[in-house]
Order: C-alpha cells, then structure tokens, then sequence
C-alpha cells in the first residue's frame, strides 16, 4: 500500500470535507479526523454494546487493534483514547478468553510458589516482548512477568499498577499466558502480606468497634440549625501544607 | 492535540503568576474561601440545579410534584420495554437467594458479604462486571484513620456541611463509624493497594471541604484498584457468586406478600427477556450522568443511565435528594478528545491553584464541589468574561498543575497523577509543566432512592445501595465519599438482604402489578409518551445515519 500517495491524498480530502477514511473490521467509512476510535465508531453508525465501558480510559473494555496503511506492525490502543488516522484498519477484541485461577486469599502465602501454583504457564514465556508492545498503557509487561518468575512479588505488584487488564497482552501473547490476571495476584499479595500494616488503621477500628465515639457522634447528631452551622465553621482546619505529624490543639472529639 | 499557539501565549500569564502563587501557599496564605453566608447566593445565581425552567414536576408515583431535572423526569415519565402481561411470571429462567442488579463497588461488595452469609447470589450487570462508576474514581476515599488527628466526628462535620446540613444524619453516622472499617477490608484484608508511607501508615490528603486530610488513595486510580480488587473477590467465587454481564434489569418483579422477588433481565445481545427469581434484590444500579442532564457533558461511565431510579420508583420507593445533581467542577474542556473526562480533585488537594485569563486565582480550590464548580461557571460567564477559549469556542479556568511540583518536589506529578499525564502524553501535553484547561462536567447523582441505615427501602426484601441511593451525602457530596459510600453501603445491603432472604422471605406468586398500575397512572396524568425506560444505553450514532435506518418490522433475520 502506497502509504504516503494515500496519507497525501486524504489529507488534502480532510480539508475539505473534514473527513478521513477508515476501515472498521475491514469496512471502509469517512469520519471526522478529530475522533477517537471509539467515537469514530459511533459517527459511522454502530451502536456500541460491547468494547465499550468507562470511556475515559481506564476500565480496560475498549482494547483496540489496528494498522496503518504499509505498516508491517500491528498497533494497540484503547479506542477511547485513540485518535483516529486516514487508512486506519481497526478491530476491537472486547473479550479474550484467559484463565482465572481462584484462591482464597487468606490462604495463601506471599511467595513466588504461590504465583507460580496458579498460573504455571508464566514459565512458558519465551521473553518476545509482545506484552510490552501491546501493552496501551506503556507498562513494562514482560519485566514484571520476569520479576513474577523470579518470585519478586513486591515488582510485579509495583511494575503493573496502572493495568487496565484489558487482556491485550494475554490476546497477544505467543505462549498464551494470561499476564493481567498473574498481575493482580501479585498486587493483591503484596498489599496484604508484604507490606507493613497500617497500626492506626488499626487502632482505630478497635476504637469505633469499642464505642469510643458513640456518645460524642450521639449527641453531635442532636445538634441542627444554626448551632451545627456554628461547630462546622469552627472546626479546626489542618493547613494544607501541615505534614504527617500534624496535630490539631484542640484534641476532644479525638 | 497539544495546546495550540494562541493558547500557549495565554499560558505564559498563568506561568507570570505562577512563582508568587506557590510562595503563598508556602507561607501558609490560602485565597478567603466563600463564608458559609454566602454559599447560598452563589450557588442560586451560577449553579446549573437553580437555573430556572431546567426542572420539573414529576405527575406520578409517590414523589408526585417534586420538581427534579426534566431528563431524569423523562426516564420516570415512560413506559416499561416490556409489556407485563407477556412475560410468562411461572416459569423463572434464574433462581437464587440474592439477587444483585449492578456490578460496580456498591455489587460486588454486596455480593462478597451476602455469600459470607451463606447466600447464593446472582449479579446481573449492564455491561462488565465492573463497568461502573467505581472504575472511574480517580481521588480516593476518605476514612477517619489517624487517631491522633482525626475521628468520625469531624468526618461527620464534614459530610454535613458539604451537603448544606440537609444530609440524613443517621445514614451519615453509618458512613462515618463504618469507613475504618471498610478501609481494613479493603486494604489489610482483601489487599487493595493502597499508598503507604515505608512504615505501612496510609497516606492522606484533603479533598474540598475535609477538615482534615483523611482521602486515602492508591495512586490517582483509588476506584480502578477498589473495583479490580472487589471483582477479583468475587470472582474466586464461581460457585456461590454467579454473573450474568450485559443483562441489565428493566422490571422489579414483586410476590404477592407485597415482598420484592426479582427482576426481568435483557439481555441486550440475543434480546431476550429472562425472568429472575429471588429471595431478595440489591439494587446497586449506579447515576444518571449519561442522561446529560442540562446537555453537560459527563464524567460517568456508558451505562449510567439511572435505571435504579426507574425500577425502584415504579414499585413504590420514594426519591430524595434527586433536586440536586452534582457537577465536578474540574472536567477537560482541552482537547476536545478528551472533553467531560475527570481530573481528580486530589490536584487541587495538592495545592494547584484554578486561574483565569488573566493567570489570576479567583476561587479557593478546596471548596465543596457545588461551590467551586458555580465559582468556575462565573468566571467564564458574560458578566465576568474571564474564561480562557479553546479553539473550538468553549471556555474554561486553568488548573495549575505545574505548582504540585513546586510544592512538593520535582516529580510529585509523575508519581501521583501516573493516569493524568499519560493521558495528556497522547496529546504532547506536559501536565507538570503545562496547566490543564477544566469545565464542570456532570458528575454525581447526589439522591437517589430513600434508604435506611440496613440498606432497606420501604419495600421488603428491596435493598439500594451506593450513587442509586440518596440521604447519605444531603444536597452535595465531598469527594472521597463516594467510594466508601459503595463500599459501606454495599456490604450492608448485601449481609441485609442474604438474612432477609433466610429469615424474612416468603415463597408466592410472581407479579408485574406495580408496573401495570404505574402504565395505568402515566395515562391518568395524561402523559403520552412513547418513550420507554430504562434507556440502558445513550445513543451516540450519527444522527444522519439513524435517519436511513428504516426498518420497522423484523422480517426474519434481517431487522
């Protein structure tokens, strides 16, 4: 495909009728050029059921394919987050099927043992790096499927924070391990076992659960009117640059 | 679509006023909030709620009068998708003890605490499990946690004057004593990652109108990890927990003890209709912002379409609170890809000023959200004129983002806002040097359908919980609330509704009454309508294509 004759050739349409071509699964349509995929979609007629959630880029539903004119490589984004290109040739992959193990969490211990129990199949990466590549979200897939491995629960967790788990990396991936998912295994231990507790979390529960604020909470919700108004305006404010040592001076209803 | 020249000369101004800014806020000099005297006159004059003939009486149901907005009118003014009289009522597709209609954070904590009371349980979902609000909220969710500063009494100050005093102070006592605890269940036990100092103390910050800072948040992607982690849970549970996704609820379906008993799904792929039976029902249904209330552009995920409103009201459950209809004052209006998507108020907790024009601060940035946004509609209204244009002929304020790095250390912004700026990336803007351009943008349903303390509704075995309810957050809801509304609410709708379904429920025939006698009511009131409701989807095709779509039969396969 003339890649460049083409791209010129739209452009100079676009100006003119502000429209651009793109192929849906295969389909020619003229679109705004100022669309995401997703809107795109629904310019060119679809009403959209599947592959479409949060339409802000974060819910993982929209998880796009595609490839522009003489490329040799296939593209990923989400379509809700990707502006469309003239000669664009778009799939949506709305669900891809992956194995989820289940556990109970309680049970478990923090090891690379337990990731590799249930999902065993993250040995048979082959390290192509095509996870990465997929990922829409720029995440190191690959390097935190490696820190899994090596039962570096602690990375992975970090590495995959911002995983949409919109499953692209498993579509993708050559030895069909299902990444996303050993992703929020390794978050969900490390959260619980390795990272220090939280003592005044704690402390408080224990306090609300012994009734310590009952009378105080009581008889604040006794108060109305003018006389609440009253307490609302003069509760004391941290100051916004106040760090974690803050104290307030006046300490009742602690 | 970075900022185009004339916009980066405007830029400069904010960047000219940008080092005095952080100076004051160093020396501890915020701008004077808006006295709480004042609030009101504010709001009546700038507020969307209070621009005259943008609501209206509602004819029918037990609500019959209550002016609301006219969208949310119009999905309560229509007919049921479904003739009652031809769904076959003896003959239930699904039988289960409890029956969960949403999979956001509201459902799927209901589901993880009914199951721990030995129920089985049904979600029946929109789209994804997890395709919900609760996916999108990007600040944090507050908790009094540090007893050496803070306590649900002042959390309850806070909740209260946020929603103007009106809020229902029993439920209020319920989300304030119960967010330690949620917390732990969230955190230490199900392990949502949370932000944590290195010796495993949570960290905090304000958000508008918090006394203290007590937003906890996992990154700017708090309701993604709350929602993830929920989903997880619950499904490590096939057995006991069972999901039926892109089958929304459009009919309660009653018994005749007057006991709600289940719902009528469709499935909107193979356009069946299935009949649920059920012990008892969750309703965790989620807002309305895809009604666009006022035409706003909204940061609500696809399915919000109000459906909660719709089922519950036609079987009797009052709505409160519904008059009031919260705008986010802090949506992207710049590039317009991106228009209506959220930018956390956990900015503004940091510390970015919002600036006009003229790069001058003209509103505190932590007030309570109804108050910030009005201030934001007023600068760029005609009488003040100070709104910054885009390209396309909008206008909205700054958000200075570019300070949090000044504040706090170069990097604060990469490390706290990871979402923001790669979405921001895709247009080569820089967020810790450049400021974001924001409109309001509809945000949250701030009533709902009246609930208790157990998540009870006036109809037995009818329990709501999370955006569908009202009382909790009053008039306005603080940020931060949100999540933990779901999540409190949540498991207290489904440990009630599991001990409903074991004690309470009574085995008897199936009914569509109440949506026969609401059909009867709209014709009484005179009200002729083809529109049906629940929508369950918006409709953004092309409008010159829906013109060619002109089949009006099913004519075999083809439609």
């Amino acid at each position: 495909m003339p890649q460049t004759t083409q791209t010129k050739e739209a452009l100079a349409e676009t100006k003119e009728t502000g429209l651009i071509p793109i192929f849906i699964l295969g389909q020619k349509y003229e679109v705004p050029a100022s669309l995401t995929i997703q809107k795109a979609l629904e310019y060119a007629g679809y009403q959209l059921i599947r592959g479409c959630g949060c339409r802000g880029g974060i819910c993982g539903a929209c998880a796009t394919i595609y490839r522009k004119p003489g490329s040799y490589r296939l593209e990923v984004g989400l379509s809700c987050q990707t502006v469309v290109e003239p000669y664009m040739y778009i799939t949506q992959i709305p669900f891809f099927p992956a194995n989820k193990a289940t556990y109970e969490i309680n049970l478990l211990e923090p090891t690379g043992e337990t990731v590799a129990r249930l999902y065993p199949e993250i040995f048979k990466c082959i390290g192509c790096n095509t996870c990465t590549r997929s990922c829409p979200m720029d995440i190191d897939v690959l390097d935190y499927i490696s820190q899994a491995i090596r039962g570096n629960i602690a990375k992975a967790a970090e590495e995959s924070f911002d995983c949409v788990m919109c499953g692209l990396c498993a579509a993708r991936c050559p030895s069909e391990l299902a990444q996303y998912l050993t992703a929020i295994l390794c978050r969900r231990l490390y959260s619980k076992y390795q990272l220090p507790r939280a003592e005044h979390l704690e402390k408080q529960v224990k306090a609300v659960e012994a009734g310590k604020f009952e009378t105080d909470l009581r008889e604040l919700m006794q108060v109305k009117g003018e006389q609440l108004k009253t307490l609302y305006k003069e509760r004391e404010v941290e100051p916004a640059m106040a760090d974690e040592m803050w104290e307030p001076k006046d300490k009742s209803h602690l | 679509m970075p900022y185009p020249p004339e916009m980066k000369e405007l830029i400069k101004k904010v960047e000219k006023t940008r080092p005095a800014r952080v100076e004051r806020k160093k020396r501890g000099e915020e701008f004077p909030s808006i006295p709480l005297e004042k609030r009101g006159e504010m709001l009546k004059k700038y507020h969307p709620d209070f621009i005259k003939g943008n609501q209206r009486p509602i004819k029918v149901g037990p609500n019959k009068g209550y002016a609301i907005s006219h969208e949310v009118v119009d999905v309560l003014e229509a007919k049921s998708r479904v003739d009652p009289d031809k769904i076959n009522l003896s003959a239930a597709h699904f039988e289960t003890d409890v029956l969960i209609i949403g999979g956001g954070g509201a459902g799927n904590a209901a589901a993880l605490l009914a199951r721990q009371q030995g129920a089985k349980v049904l979600i029946a979902t929109k789209l994804r499990n997890g395709d919900a609000n609760t996916m999108m909220a990007e600040g944090g969710i507050q908790a009094a946690t540090k007893p050496e500063k803070d306590s649900p009494y002042f959390h309850y100050l806070d909740v209260m004057g946020g929603g103007h005093f009106k809020n229902d102070p029993e439920l209020v006592y319920t989300l304030v004593t119960e967010a330690p605890k949620v917390m732990k269940w969230l955190g230490e036990n199900l392990g949502g990652m949370f932000s944590k100092f290195p010796d495993g103390r949570l960290k905090s910050m304000h958000g508008g109108g918090t006394s203290r800072k007590r937003m906890h948040y996992a990154g700017d992607i708090t309701g993604a990890e709350i929602m993830r982690t929920l989903r997880d849970e619950v499904q490590n549970y096939p057995d006991d927990i069972k999901t039926l996704e892109f089958c929304p609820a459009v009919e309660l379906i009653l018994n005749e003890h007057g006991q709600c008993a289940g719902a009528v799904l469709y499935n909107m792929e193979t356009e069946e209709y299935y009949v649920v039976k059920a012990k008892a029902v969750v309703l965790a249904t989620g807002g309305s912002g895809r009604l666009h209330i006022q035409d706003y552009m909204t940061t609500n995920h696809y399915g919000a379409t109000g459906d909660g409103l719709v089922l519950g009201y036609r079987a009797g459950v009052k709505l409160c609170f519904l008059h009031t209809v919260q705008y986010h004052p802090t949506g992207v209006i710049f590039p317009e890809q991106a228009e209506g998507l959220l930018i956390t108020e956990k900015f503004r907790g940091s510390g970015a000023n919002l600036v006009n024009i003229d790069g001058e601060q003209f509103v505190y940035e932590r007030e309570p959200r109804d108050v910030e946004a009005s201030g934001i509609i007023r600068e760029c209204s005609p009488e003040v004129g100070k709104g910054v244009p885009t390209p396309t002929g909008k206008f909205g304020a700054w958000l200075d983002s570019p300070m949090i790095d000044m504040l706090w250390g170069e990097g604060t912004v990469a490390k706290e806002f990871p979402g923001k700026v790669i979405l921001f990336r895709r247009y080569d803007i820089d967020i810790s040097k450049e400021p974001m351009l924001v409109y309001p943008t509809l945000h949250y349903q701030n009533g709902g359908l009246e609930i208790n303390t157990k998540s009870e509704t006036s109809l037995p075995g009818l329990y709501v919980a999370g955006e569908a309810a009202g009382g909790i957050h009053g008039e306005n809801r603080l940020m931060g609330n949100s999540l933990l509304d779901v999540t409190v609410f949540g498991r207290i709708a489904g440990e009630n509704a599991a001990v409903f379904a074991k004690q309470k429920a009574k085995e008897g025939r199936l009914t569509l009454g109440h949506v026969k006698r609401y059909h009867k009511e709209l014709e009484e009131a005179g009200i002729v309508t083809d529109r049906v409701a629940p929508m369950l989807l918006p409709d953004y095709s092309n409008p010159e294509v829906r013109k060619k779509q002109l089949t009006s039969y099913y004519l075999g396969t083809l439609r």
